[in-house]
């Protein structure tokens, strides 16, 4: 397969809500929620800010790092599990605010989150098949966990878009694997505000066992171990549950280390391990191959695995990078977070 | 604002879609369909601006308006762009940051929306410019 | 064009009037003109209604018919004719007025404007009073009224050094004048603390910094010169009558702290009397925010700009002052109700030129000039009147 990354975008609002200030208000010893979920703050976005605006700038940033002609997309999808609508979507929104519009397919996914990855391999296959010459995939969320949840101490916001085609890569996609089951793991039920979850349920059934799955099947697939590989990202629903997985199947944490955003940022859901491969793909060389592997409840797994090629340099500093979207932080307190997440009811 | 009026419009509010005067060499935004140089004579094109400016005048709006009583207090200006005209938008930033002369540039932001059930209106805010 | 002379005047009490209607507002405001310039309701050739905005505030368009109407003027079938132009209707309405008689098309008749703001809630109102900037360009951007003043004043500060202090000194003298007017809103003396210490609305402009939300009309009877000595010993002589358009975006303006309606409509007006700035003995300015006086007198060229802070400081708009300003109290202190505000203006020259404004009268009082303003300055109405032709 000739198929892989031609640019790459994300986005962070500025704002950020720290642990102890959440368990603060629900009586919860912060240092024991800190040290299980080895998250100490999370993004939150402006009063103006939702998904599909999170998702435009990313996908403007992707679009200006490497030069990119809107007009040459052909398919955009947004995946996400907090799209403003229900029904309307958010990709029609971003194709006309990056000038895309009108000769192009879109649609909106949801997986949890792994849409913004389901988004990738989609494009792939478009791409590879020669219906389209590029194609955006866009993970982003405002992700909602109920006040006083486990849930809340992580549910981020952030957007990751991928352009992907066949030529101009910075990075070659050399293979992907999925693994899906049908496991109820988490779940939110058409208009409820917040999500329900299993608990520890989510665990050993849901993220170890898909996201292992995936990982084993791709590299079994490809041949590859993971001393083959430079860098690697797991989904990151906390900083807890990518470190244990990586060292089940083997990896470092020097390889892990630089995609390892959970801590600063919270788990952006549908942008959270394609936000890791950002932040990967902002520090990597030419030869460097990353391994990715997403996780989304419901549940199912999709692995990927990069080479990173010499263009990284051209176009590294069009756009900024993870590490400076994470910079420069707003730190709010409760009452403003509650009231920047639509919590007060007017 | 009606659905359809905003439809209308949307191309230019989201990407700061204006007029150029092929004739005289006016930019022009908001977008118009004539020239008000050169009007009958003038030949307008659909031109989209950069979306870099500075801020010209602003204030601190306590007193939201009708879609805006979620973010008030806001920043609300008159943008310069690089190009030329100038546009009233908010500037999203620290209130004890904005000043006249900022050098700014384009966001997409949540303009509003007709209630919880309502359609809801995105479009170009500005933000400062790094350095 | 012939000479034209306002034969007579009204005024209803300005305020938050919540048991009187439009229609009564406007009528009481109408016969008091017919009675003052007494005229028979017969001899009336046409009414002029200036309002901006019935179809928001009392849900009520059709406005002409309706006051012909209640008027008793129905049955005569009268023609009435609503006029708008945002705040700057009723300067408007007075112009038509003006116009229909000084053509020769008809001898006598009624120009009035009326507001009815207050059946409505603030934000509703807030809003129809937002509908007189560009909706498509300003509005859905979160502008307001108070945001747009706030917008110049800032400038105006920037460029000019005006201060915080100097916007209020408007309001303190406003609400001193007010103070003499018994049909003003306010008629409580205030001081600069307590503007600079009220709740900000928009930054630099805060609560005291602007006009109210008010009910209210005014009317004038306006005739032939030819006819006028008939009805009255004072005729008040229409020396000029002037509109201008502006963009209606504050921002597509060449300079933000200059409405350029204005400075054509004066120039034009100053013309047409044959006068200079420095003829005028005083003025009723359209003082919808603290600022708008401070530019507007800028403008009309009673200051050079740039120092219209200084005046209002230095007592030199007061009354007694070398040019007053805003006797009646303005918008600020007399009220605000949008369509009756350039009626009132001209309701307050006549008082003037008359000798009839009580404690308020300003000596010497031989030529006057009004301006009203739409939105930010879409559209600028000025008249001179005066005591002779
Ligand atoms: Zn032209």
């Amino acid at each position: 397969m000739s198929v892989g990354i031609v640019s790459y975008g994300a986005y962070i609002p500025r704002y950020r809500i720290r642990v102890e200030e959440i368990a603060k208000v629900w009586g919860a010893n912060p240092n024991s929620i800190i040290d299980g979920l080895m998250v100490y703050e999370k993004s939150v976005p402006d009063l103006d800010e939702d998904t599909i605006t999170i998702a435009v700038e990313a996908a403007r940033h992707a679009i200006n790092r490497a030069g990119i002609d809107p007009q040459e997309i052909g398919a955009l999808y947004t995946g996400s599990e907090s799209h403003p609508y229900a029904v309307k979507p958010s990709s029609t929104v971003v194709a006309e605010a990056i000038g895309a519009t009108p000769n192009l397919t879109v649609a909106d996914f949801e997986f949890a989150c792994k849409a913004g990855t389901a988004a990738i391999q989609t494009c792939m296959g478009m791409v590879d098949s020669g219906m389209i010459k590029l194609g955006m995939a866009i993970g982003a969320d405002v992700s909602q966990g109920a006040p006083g949840d486990a849930l809340e101490y992580t549910a981020a916001a952030g957007g990751v878009a991928y352009v992907i085609g066949k030529k101009d890569l910075v990075a070659n996609i050399e293979s992907t694997y999925s693994f899906t089951t049908d496991t109820p793991d988490f779940w939110r039920r058409e208009g409820m505000p917040y999500p329900e979850h299993g608990g520890r349920f989510t665990g050993e059934p849901g993220y170890f066992k898909h996201v292992s799955s995936a990982a084993q099947g791709l590299m079994k697939k490809m041949g590859t171990k993971p001393s083959d590989y430079d860098y690697a990202i797991f989904h990151q629903p906390n900083g807890k549950f990518p470190t244990r997985v990586a060292k089940m199947l083997g990896f470092s944490s020097e390889q892990i280390k630089p995609g390892l955003v959970v801590t600063r940022l919270g788990n952006t859901y549908s942008g959270s391990c394609m936000m890791g491969l950002a932040a990967t793909l902002d520090i990597a060389k030419a030869g460097d191959r990353i391994f990715m592997t997403s996780f989304g409840s419901g549940a199912g797994s999709d692995s990927f695995s990069y080479t990173v090629t010499d263009r990284i340099e051209e176009i590294r500093n069009g756009a900024p990078s993870v590490e400076k979207l994470l910079a420069d932080p707003i730190y709010i307190n409760y009452a403003t977070y509650a009231r920047h997440k639509n919590k007060i009811k007017l | 604002m009606s659905v359809p009026r905003f439809w209308r419009r949307l191309k230019n509010i989201y990407n700061l879609i204006g007029t150029h005067c092929e004739k005289c060499g006016s930019f022009l935004y908001p977008p118009r369909n004539m020239c008000p140089k050169c009007r009958r004579n003038g030949m307008t094109i659909p031109f989209k601006f950069k979306g870099t400016g500075e801020v010209l005048t602003y204030t601190i709006v306590h007193t939201g308006a009708k879609d805006y009583t979620k973010l008030t207090p806001y920043i609300l200006a008159i943008i310069k762009l690089d190009e030329g005209p100038q546009l009233t938008s908010q500037v999203i930033c620290d209130h004890s940051q904005i000043r006249i002369g900022m050098k700014v540039k384009a966001a997409f932001r949540k303009l509003g929306e007709e209630s919880e059930k309502g359609m809801i209106y995105y479009g170009t805010k500005f933000v400062p410019m790094e350095g | 064009m012939r000479d034209v002379a306002i034969i007579g005047v009204g005024c209803t009490e300005f305020g938050e009037l919540w048991d009187k209607s439009f229609r009564e507002l406007f009528v009481e405001a109408g016969v008091s003109a017919i009675e003052d310039a007494n005229v028979a309701g017969g001899k009336i050739d046409a009414l002029y209604v200036g309002n901006m905005s019935g179809g928001r505030f009392i849900e009520q368009e059709h406005l002409g018919a309706l006051i012909a109407d209640y008027s008793g003027l129905a049955s005569l079938h009268i023609p009435s004719t609503r006029v708008e132009a945002a705040c700057a209707s009723g300067g408007l309405a007075l112009r038509q007025g003006i116009i229909a008689v000084a053509s020769g098309y008809h001898d006598i008749v009624i120009a009035g404007g009326a507001e009815k703001m207050t059946d409505v809630g603030v934000e509703t109102t807030t809003d129809a009073l937002a509908a007189a900037s560009d909706r498509e360009w300003e509005g859905i951007m979160g502008a307001t009224f108070p945001g747009l003043y706030a917008m110049i004043a800032r400038l105006h500060m920037h460029k000019y050094g005006t201060t915080q202090e100097q916007l209020a000194a408007v309001a303190v003298k406003n609400h001193h004048n007010g103070t003499m007017n018994p049909k003003a809103q306010f008629q409580n003396e205030i001081t600069i603390d307590t503007v600079i210490n009220s709740v900000m609305v928009a930054d630099p402009l805060r609560v005291f910094d602007c006009s109210p939300i008010s009910d209210g009309a005014s009317a004038v009877v306006i005739a032939s010169a030819d006819v006028a000595r008939k009805y009255t010993d004072t005729p008040i002589y229409v020396k000029a009558s002037a509109q201008a358009s502006g963009t209606i975006s504050l921002h597509d303006r060449p300079d933000i702290t200059t409405i350029d309606a204005t400075v054509a409509a004066a120039n034009w007006a100053y013309k047409m009397a044959k006068l200079t700035p420095k003829d005028i003995n005083f003025a009723e300015v359209h003082d919808c925010f603290t600022i708008a006086e401070i530019c507007a007198i800028e403008d009309l060229g009673f200051v050079k700009k740039g120092e219209g802070g200084k005046a209002a400081e230095s007592g030199l708009t007061a009354i007694g002052g070398k040019i007053p300003v805003n006797p009646s109290g303005g918008l600020k202190a007399c009220g605000h109700p949008v369509g009756a505000t350039g009626v009132k203006q001209a309701v307050e020259m006549v008082l003037q030129l008359r000798g009839e404004a009580g404690k308020r009268q300003i000596d010497g009082a031989n030529i006057g000039l009004t301006h009203n303003v739409g939105g930010s300055g879409g559209t600028a109405v000025v008249h001179i009147f005066g005591r002779d032709k």
